[in-house]
């Protein structure tokens, strides 16, 4: 019994901010009378959040680092207007404007990450700088005019869905068929670990309790991709989400590299003693939050279908909530991905929700700040009480 | 008819999991020094944290009186405004600020909220020439020696009408004059009829001054021992303190020494920002395999950066001379090149520069070698747990579980995931800067073992101390250093303390 409280005390706030998630989903659902969670509105939801999802995960490795990024707003309209010059100034394909999208951005991110990492100037002055020198190259880009429309082609990345292979025009078959092979790869990867487990000889959890983790996790995927399929399939975008979120939950779980990252967050001095070279680690985190406010802003272009000079103001901000909310202290060194995508969606729901509801956007502002206060506020609270 | 200034009663205080105190009983007579002693988490800091209202009323059970009146803190001003100032091991000064800035700080000389700095600066004046200090008012905290920084915070406190001063550890970071003058201007307040409590390790010191000394150990009250009686000697008190005879502190071990693996020749390191000021002199040393070689030197010799910078560059700048391994020269530049020629560091500041205390135990023992628990850069956790549990088992770390964060730990327990860190590197030759720092005497005997068997193992160990009797009990040979210099080199046959202490002091540079 005290093991299992132990287990939750140390867990409240990875748990609490899933309570936190269903909590709001439901609260909104029965407000709004079961808009929310229709099909047509939850897959508006991933696609009008994708891009503070994407900028959340890269949020979360910088912060984790102990370091800061306020450009990511900025970086990602001055892709969006780069690419917007690329295909529709130069009629540059669109497959290559897009890879040297990424590219500029990861110079950008080397350049953040060069002062920050290298001469040693604080995160905050260098990204402040370049949210400053960022927005204004956006502006001169784009000579202070809007760039539109972008190719089809690459709209599609951010807003058309899978097609459908197997049509019978209700359900979505081939979303249906992810879906379910997405549920046994899942339980085979279970098996696996648990396999793993036995083997190493450590302390399994009840095969009950194996099960019923099994049977909810594949009943809410298999729920989720349901409701997918019923309006129009899996959108591309949800493609790409799901694969940065579990590749960066891999790294920064399993690998030496992600390890890393946590250590020179948590104690420079000591990771540096310990052989880690951490200058090179917060380097490379600046270039990696660099490519993905490149993404982030090819995104957030494509679903708008023109360049605009104030596309991602504030989304620094947003981006830094999601990671916060979602458990990263900005001392460094605690956070995960995860929970900064879970932050991400508290957040969107929370807009959208009350879009639904009709409030408007002055005071959707004031009730995210509150949220995003109570969320940090939780949990220190919590941490004292342990102390 | 009670001639007690403070009575702690039956204090009992409980935190999640551990009792820090159990029925302590403290009984502190009008005007005398009190030494309060016992080892690391005996519970004496706990105790002043009931006292000065730290831990409020409620948070504990037990009844404290103060001049016969029954007390009830609910914070720190509480117990300030009756006149019992704590003044704590980690000094409370702002650097930044003046000293008359900082003795009136938070009790600023102000009328309708306007600070009157002359009042101020004169106060301070007559408060600073009390308890001896010759620096001016206006000076900043920050250019002033430790050794003045704590006679601020003793003026500080004597700006309050302090009655009862708590002293936490004082004279830990002094040097022997400084900590001279510190005990005399507690004597002359005992003449002034101020009740001092007076916490500390150095067993000499409360020998020398205080009137009774009363002993914690796990908790619990021992003993209060009166010191006016003569019997009493350190033996007495140690006995008391860990409650055996501790004969073997340093164990026995018979060297088994082999191959010279490494020397150096003619370091030279210069200070990362006074580009001209060597710190290191052309020093040569060697190791042998199986041999644990001892660095004294006083503070600021130089004993830190020596090793430092013989650990992959990690100190100073223009680094010059030889290091060879083997027979053979290699370079080291880097902490990850000193790490593949198998040297290993133990820092003398294991919070800021060994551990990353919100981590767990397991992930501060892998840190420095995740490649060996990694399959082609991913880490395989199942692993991971299996090193933890051996070198948990191997060192014996006392802990609930390897997931538990290493800031749970004790001084002793998280030195010894240090050690285990390091060992999990497989190294050849360990560095160990002050080992046995902030750690209680068992857990001492512990650590000498651990390197004993490391040592028997074939393993080169360097070790630097400040505590002679240490270094003469498990070193085999011993370098003295002395500003930046080696001044001398000594069997442990040939050693004692005094001629260590002779060439720690040789200042040769001096001459030159």
């Amino acid at each position: 019994m005290n093991q299992i409280k132990l287990i939750i005390n140390q867990n409240i706030r990875k748990f609490g901010m899933i309570i936190a998630l269903v909590g709001i989903a439901l609260l909104f659902q029965i407000i709004t009378s079961g808009i929310l969670l229709t099909p047509l509105n939850v897959t508006n939801i991933i696609m009008q959040n994708s891009y503070i999802i994407i900028l959340g995960i890269g949020m979360a490795l910088v912060i984790i680092t102990g370091e800061i990024d306020l450009s990511v707003g900025s970086v990602a309209a001055f892709i969006g207007a780069i690419s917007a010059m690329l295909m529709i100034n130069y009629n540059i394909p669109v497959l290559v404007a897009i890879a040297l999208s990424l590219l500029v951005g990861a110079i950008i991110g080397a350049w953040h990450g060069f002062w920050v990492a290298y001469v040693n100037v604080p995160a905050f002055i260098v990204t402040l700088a370049g949210m400053l020198l960022f927005r204004g190259l956006t502006l001169i880009v784009l000579g202070g005019k809007t760039l539109a429309p972008f190719p089809d082609g690459f709209r599609t990345i951010s807003s058309d869905f899978l097609p459908d292979y197997f049509s019978n025009g209700n359900v979505h078959l081939l979303t249906m068929i992810i879906g379910i092979a997405a549920i046994v790869l899942y339980i085979l990867n279970e098996c696996r670990l648990r396999k793993n487990e036995s083997k190493y000889n450590l302390n399994q959890t009840t095969f009950t309790t194996f099960m019923v983790k099994n049977i909810v996790i594949s009943a809410i995927i298999f729920i989720f991709t349901y409701i997918l399929a019923i309006y129009a399939g899996i959108p591309y975008v949800l493609l790409i989400l799901l694969a940065l979120i579990i590749g960066y939950s891999f790294f920064m779980n399993k690998t030496v590299n992600g390890r890393h990252i946590y250590a020179v967050g948590g104690n420079k001095s000591a990771a540096q003693l310990s052989g880690i070279k951490t200058r090179k680690v917060t380097f490379w985190v600046f270039v990696n939050m660099g490519v993905l406010a490149a993404l982030a802003g090819l995104v957030f272009a494509g679903r708008l279908n023109a360049a605009t000079p104030q596309a991602g103001e504030l989304f620094e901000l947003d981006a830094i909530a999601a990671a916060v909310i979602g458990g990263a202290s900005l001392s460094g060194g605690v956070g995960t991905v995860a929970g900064a995508v879970i932050g991400a969606l508290i957040m969107g729901i929370l807009n959208n929700g009350m879009s639904l509801m009709g409030v408007g956007i002055d005071w959707q502002q004031a009730v995210k700040g509150l949220v995003l206060l109570s969320a940090v506020a939780f949990d220190i609270i919590n941490k004292n009480k342990a102390s | 008819m009670n001639q007690f200034v403070l009575e702690m009663k039956n204090i009992t205080k409980e935190f999640p999991g551990v009792k820090a105190l159990d029925n302590v009983n403290l009984q502190v007579g009008k005007g005398e020094i009190h030494a309060l002693v016992g080892e690391n988490g005996a519970g004496k800091s706990t105790l002043m944290k009931v006292l000065s209202g730290v831990h409020p009323i409620g948070t504990y059970t037990g009844d404290i009186y103060f001049d016969s009146n029954k007390c009830s803190f609910k914070d720190i001003n509480d117990s300030e405004a009756l006149g019992i100032v704590i003044i704590h091991q980690e000094l409370a000064l702002v650097p930044e600020l003046s000293i008359a800035e900082n003795v009136y700080l938070g009790n600023e000389q102000a009328t309708k909220g306007i600070i009157d700095w002359a009042k101020t600066k004169k106060a301070t004046e007559k408060l600073i020439e009390a308890v001896g200090m010759k620096a001016s008012v206006n000076d900043l905290v920050k250019d002033v020696g430790v050794g003045q920084q704590q006679l601020v915070e003793i003026a500080k406190a004597l700006s309050k009408d302090v009655k009862l001063l708590i002293l936490d550890e004082p004279t830990a970071a002094l040097n022997e004059t400084e900590s001279e003058n510190l005990l005399k201007l507690l004597n002359t307040f005992r003449e002034q009829g101020i009740t001092s409590i007076l916490i500390s390790h150095k067993l000499k010191e409360v020998l020398k001054i205080a009137d009774n000394v009363t002993i914690l150990r796990d908790g619990q009250t021992i003993e209060t021992l009166s010191l006016q009686q003569t019997l009493i000697n350190e033996e007495r008190i140690i006995k008391s303190m860990v409650g055996r005879d501790l004969k073997n502190l340093y164990p026995i071990r018979k060297p088994i020494i082999g191959e010279k693996v490494i020397e150096i020749k003619d370091w030279t390191v210069y200070h990362p920002q006074l580009p001209d000021k060597k710190i290191i002199n052309g020093a040569n040393l060697h190791l042998r395999a199986g041999e644990i070689v001892g660095i004294a030197g006083l503070m600021g010799a130089g004993r830190t950066e020596l090793v430092m910078s013989i650990f992959g560059k990690s100190y100073g700048k223009r680094i010059t001379g030889k290091i060879s391994k083997n027979g053979k020269e290699i370079t080291v530049n880097n902490v990850g090149d000193a790490i593949h020629h198998g040297f290993a560091y133990v820092s003398e500041d294991r919070k800021e520069y060994g551990l990353i205390l919100q981590d767990s135990v397991k992930k501060n023992i892998t840190l420095a070698n995740l490649k060996g628990i990694s399959n082609k850069l991913v880490v395989n956790p199942y692993e991971e747990v299996e090193v933890a549990q051996r070198y948990k088992e191997q060192l014996n770390i006392k802990m609930p579980s390897i997931d538990q964060q290493v800031v749970n730990l004790s001084g002793g327990n998280q030195q010894k995931v240090v050690l285990g860190k390091w060992m999990f590197t497989e190294p050849e030759i360990l560095i160990l800067d002050e080992p046995t720092r902030g750690i209680d005497v068992g857990a001492k005997n512990e650590i000498y073992k651990i390197i004993n068997d490391l040592a028997n193992h074939g393993k080169s160990i360097l070790m630097v101390s400040s505590e002679l009797p240490e270094l003469l009990g498990i070193c085999d040979r011993i370098y003295t250093l002395s500003d930046g210099l080696i001044t001398g080199e000594f069997l442990k046959e040939d050693a004692n303390q005094e001629t260590l202490m002779a060439s720690m002091t040789d200042n040769r540079r001096a001459h030159v």
